[in-house]
């Protein structure tokens, strides 16, 4: 690691942020550089400055008060549109199986938006931090705690170190050879990641239990930051696989594994 | 930039709140129970709403009236709220309160802001090898206005760095819950709150001389 890097990377340093191989990293570059060192302990004696000195602005005791009325009317609101209704006159029974229908069309569909919006949502989310992860692995070249091409290594020791144990398969026959796995962090857990290689490029594919959903789930694809993504779940279990090859490898590469899990 | 980021976990000032929820998303609540769930949340985090609101408005009636704004807005849309960081989910709406509260308020708000520009001289110091006076930030931060000088470099820097910090340093956010309610990539938060400190460093350093 050179000074420009730990310069960029000090802040992080500072907040603990950073993955293990890169703080390894610092801590020999900062042993080693003394002016990266004053320059990182002057950005610790910031941080502790603005943690002490800077003001912490309280609510005003009225606010809160204020906000509970303002509240209060909006739910009250509601009350003139109620004494309108009693003016409405009752539809007539044969309307009722109508309106009813529609009223649970309505609702289902804004049920299913909203299922499905704060599905994307979350799955936003998660290609973010797989986005991260494989880019971390590459950048740092830490791909494979465990690099072997035999499955039958990676597996017993993926289980190891994990509460769970992710099928590894073999794809050396569909151009995909395995280079080893290794444990990242994803999704507020643990997960695994398998590493397999497609000509020079690499592609990391982050498997762990898919609580939120353990139906199984299509595949899908997407573009992030150059990257394509795939993902899918099966078996209660979610996969994301993500690799610089083109879309339609990824997807081969999706298919083959799904088809051998 | 993105590189090296653990995205760890951390949890918040409360133990269980950033705990994912597995859990349904809540069909509507009945009014009173709304009511109640709110003064919760609003009772837990006001302060933070009202802190953050305060450094990105740097006034206070405005940041009231944000933070009111928000927080209709939060009763509103607290059945969509599925459970999970409470603080994370409320300082995200005051955010977007105060953003687009400044869109229709621009001229009201102050647009005081040191430019970028500090920060070149910082980094070409690096790259012709010379090391700054590393005493000088300590010095300062010893002396007695460093209080003065901290809290007005912080309000002088841009909001997307200010907001950061704020939440970084003030509400001690792990680089996850902030990319959650600024709603950006963790290496965002990463590369937002390294300028910032050194835009504010700068800043220090600056005041420094001229005292």
């Amino acid at each position: 690691m050179d000074c420009l890097q730990t310069r960029n990377l000090a802040s992080a340093y500072l907040d603990r942020e950073l993955d293990l191989t890169s703080t390894i990293a610092m801590d020999r570059h900062l042993e080693s550089c003394a002016g990266c060192r004053s320059a990182f302990d002057q950005q610790s004696s910031l941080s502790s400055a603005i943690r002490e000195h800077a003001v912490y602005h309280t609510a005003p005791a009225a606010l809160a008060d204020r906000i509970r009325a303002a509240v209060a009317t909006t739910s009250a609101e509601r009350r003139p549109n109620e004494t309108r209704a009693r003016r409405w006159q009752w539809p007539s029974f044969g309307h009722w199986f109508q309106m009813g229908a529609a009223i649970a069309a309505t609702a289902t569909i804004t049920w299913t938006a909203a299922l499905q919006l704060s599905g994307l949502s979350q799955s936003e989310l998660i290609a973010d931090q797989v986005v991260s992860g494989h880019a971390r692995s590459v950048v740092t070249g830490h791909l494979a705690d465990v690099a072997t091409s035999d499955q039958h290594t990676v597996k017993p020791w993926l289980s190891s170190k994990l509460d769970f144990s992710p099928a590894v398969v073999d794809l050396t026959q569909s151009g995909f050879p395995l280079i080893g796995g290794r444990v990242d962090y994803l999704d507020h857990r643990p997960v695994a990641a398998l590493v397999y290689a497609r000509n020079k490029h690499v592609i990391n594919l982050f498997v762990w239990p898919d609580d939120a959903s353990p139906a199984a789930a299509p595949m899908q694809t997407l573009a992030k930051n150059g990257y394509n993504v795939v993902h899918w779940s099966a078996r209660g279990m979610a996969y994301w696989a993500i690799s610089d090859v083109n879309a339609e490898e990824i997807k081969d590469f999706a298919r083959k594994c799904a088809a051998a899990t | 930039m993105s590189a090296g980021l653990a995205s760890s976990t951390r949890t918040g000032r409360f133990a269980n709140e950033s705990r994912p929820s597995t859990e349904e998303p809540p069909a509507a609540l009945p009014v009173q129970d709304k009511r109640e769930r709110f003064d919760q949340i609003l009772s837990m985090h006001l302060d933070a709403a009202y802190d953050l609101a305060r450094w990105l408005t740097r006034d206070e009636p405005n940041a009231q009236d944000v933070v009111q704004e928000a927080c209709l807005r939060a009763f509103k849309f607290l059945d969509g709220f599925r459970g999970g960081n409470a603080r994370s989910w409320l300082l995200a709406i005051v955010r977007n309160t105060y953003y687009s509260w400044l869109e229709k308020h621009r001229s009201q708000a102050l647009n005081v802001t040191l430019d970028e520009e500090y920060l070149d001289g910082d980094e070409s110091a690096l790259h012709n090898g010379h090391h700054e006076d590393s005493n000088d930030i300590d010095r300062v931060l010893r002396e007695a206005d460093c209080r003065r000088i901290i809290n007005e470099g912080l309000e002088k820097i841009p909001a997307e760095f200010r907001e950061t910090i704020v939440l970084r340093e003030l509400e001690d956010m792990s680089y996850k819950e902030i990319a959650v309610v600024m709603n950006v990539p963790l290496g965002t938060v990463m590369s937002r709150l390294a300028r910032g400190r050194k835009l504010l460093s700068q800043y220090v350093r600056q005041a420094n001389q001229e005292s």
